[in-house]
């Protein structure tokens, strides 16, 4: 079914969440630092988006107009609780690390946002192959930024020593900024730069053009 | 005392500022902040909401939803702690809806000036943000106080910053692809470098 493909596949790069509709930057960005972490919370973000643009595709015939926002937000939540109680039963450390930003993804603009627009109107299967489509999109960037912060900031990947540092005998002098929180904002501004010069539809028009020099153009 | 509150504050609105240092509402922060007189309004908005929401989660995570916390009504085994997000959010919902309702009636000219963006701000992640650091803070009702009046101000602070930037900023020539929000992101970048450095400060 190609409209399937197309819902899975559109967010990734076309139509990607974080790149061109400005979803869910918040509070995503503070667990870049390490790709383990970043990796889980990718999962979670996913896994919640899917199933929250599930059952509100189930239940998009019953919901009255005037509180879905409020019906939206207490499956989202509750689905949330349920990520949270399993990473903190099955992976401790990581619940840790992951401290209040589980929480956060409840007012993730990705998961409202979908719910809203996509599930609102389409069927269940097809609503939860578009949760995990912007799921997906959203991971490609968070792991992108992950990837550039860890592997320049510690010269690791997922934690494996991939450029030894002076500290440990090596020869890599760590960038420490890249674990600082400016430098997630400079790789994303960048991330967007390199995605509009691959797909130039996505160039924002300009606010303002500078008019012609009128001065010269004038008649003596 | 008061050196102590003062000191909450100041961390709140510069070293661990919302926007800038922990990326909480984001969304609304770049995508509200074209214009100063938006951006003040949405930040007064968030200031306003901020200082109200915090003390109230505060008080129902230690009477209502605290492990032991329902002692007082005879029952000290009750844990309802994994509750927190829906209540939390909940509350939020409510005191927004109350606090547009409430100045509707009594101060119609603020509510005009704030009226579209209170909607917006039950899904801020600043304010769920907030209330979710105060709980794992374990601040206490006046320090959650100072804490949501603190972090509410940073919010404001940083994106009246970002909109000064940005209404100078659509006049300048920039590379196509960087345009809009590539160069927000970078503008947001430096301005947080620059918030690094209040780092060591401490009263």
């Amino acid at each position: 079914m190609s409209s399937m493909k197309e819902v899975l596949i559109a967010p990734l790069f076309v139509n990607n969440p974080i790149g061109l509709q400005i979803l869910g930057i918040c509070s995503a960005l503070a667990v870049t630092t390490k790709m383990s972490v970043a990796l889980v919370m990718c999962i979670a973000l996913t896994l919640v988006t899917a199933f929250s643009n599930l059952f509100i595709s189930l239940i998009r015939n019953q919901i009255p107009s005037s509180i879905r926002i409020i019906v939206q937000m207490t499956v989202i939540a509750s689905l949330v609780i349920v990520v949270d109680q399993i990473l903190g039963a099955v992976a401790y450390d990581m619940s840790k690390e992951l401290t209040v930003f589980v929480g956060l993804i409840i007012t993730n603009c990705i998961v409202m946002g979908r719910a809203e627009a996509f599930a609102m109107q389409n069927p269940p299967v097809l609503s939860f192959v578009d949760g995990i489509g912007n799921g997906l999109g959203y991971s490609v960037v968070l792991m992108l930024v992950a990837t550039i912060r860890e592997f320049l900031g510690s010269g690791s990947l997922f934690g494996y020593a991939v450029m030894p540092l002076i500290t440990n005998g090596g020869w890599y002098n760590p960038m420490g900024m890249m674990l600082l929180p400016p430098s997630a904002f400079f790789i994303i501004g960048l991330l967007i730069w390199g995605l509009r010069a691959w797909k130039t539809e996505q160039v924002e028009e300009p606010e303002y053009e500078i008019g012609g020099h009128t001065a010269l153009t004038r008649p003596v | 005392m008061f050196e102590y509150y003062l000191s909450l504050f100041v961390t709140a609105v510069f070293i661990d500022n919302m926007a800038l240092v922990y990326f909480l509402g984001m969304c609304t922060f770049i995508a509200i902040s074209k214009k100063v007189e938006t951006a003040i309004g949405l930040g007064v908005a968030v200031v306003v909401v901020l200082t109200i929401t915090v003390p109230v989660n505060n008080l129902i995570y230690f009477y209502l939803l605290k492990d032991g916390a329902l002692a007082w009504a005879g029952l000290p085994d009750v844990d309802l702690s994994f509750l927190g997000y829906l209540s939390y959010i909940g509350v939020i919902a409510a005191i927004v809806q109350i606090l547009e309702m409430f100045l509707d009636k009594y101060v119609p000219a603020l509510y005009n000036a704030l009226g579209v963006f209170l909607p917006l701000i039950t899904v801020n992640c600043a304010i769920l943000g907030a209330s979710l650091f105060m709980v794992s803070r374990d601040y206490n009702f006046v320090e959650s106080t100072v804490y949501g009046l603190g972090s509410g101000v940073g919010w404001a602070v940083a994106i009246v910053m970002l909109a000064g930037i940005r209404e100078k900023l659509k006049y300048s020539d920039i590379p196509e692809g960087l345009r809009g929000l590539g160069i927000t992101f970078i503008t947001v970048g430096l301005m947080s470098l620059g918030f690094m450095s209040f780092g060591g400060i401490s009263l």
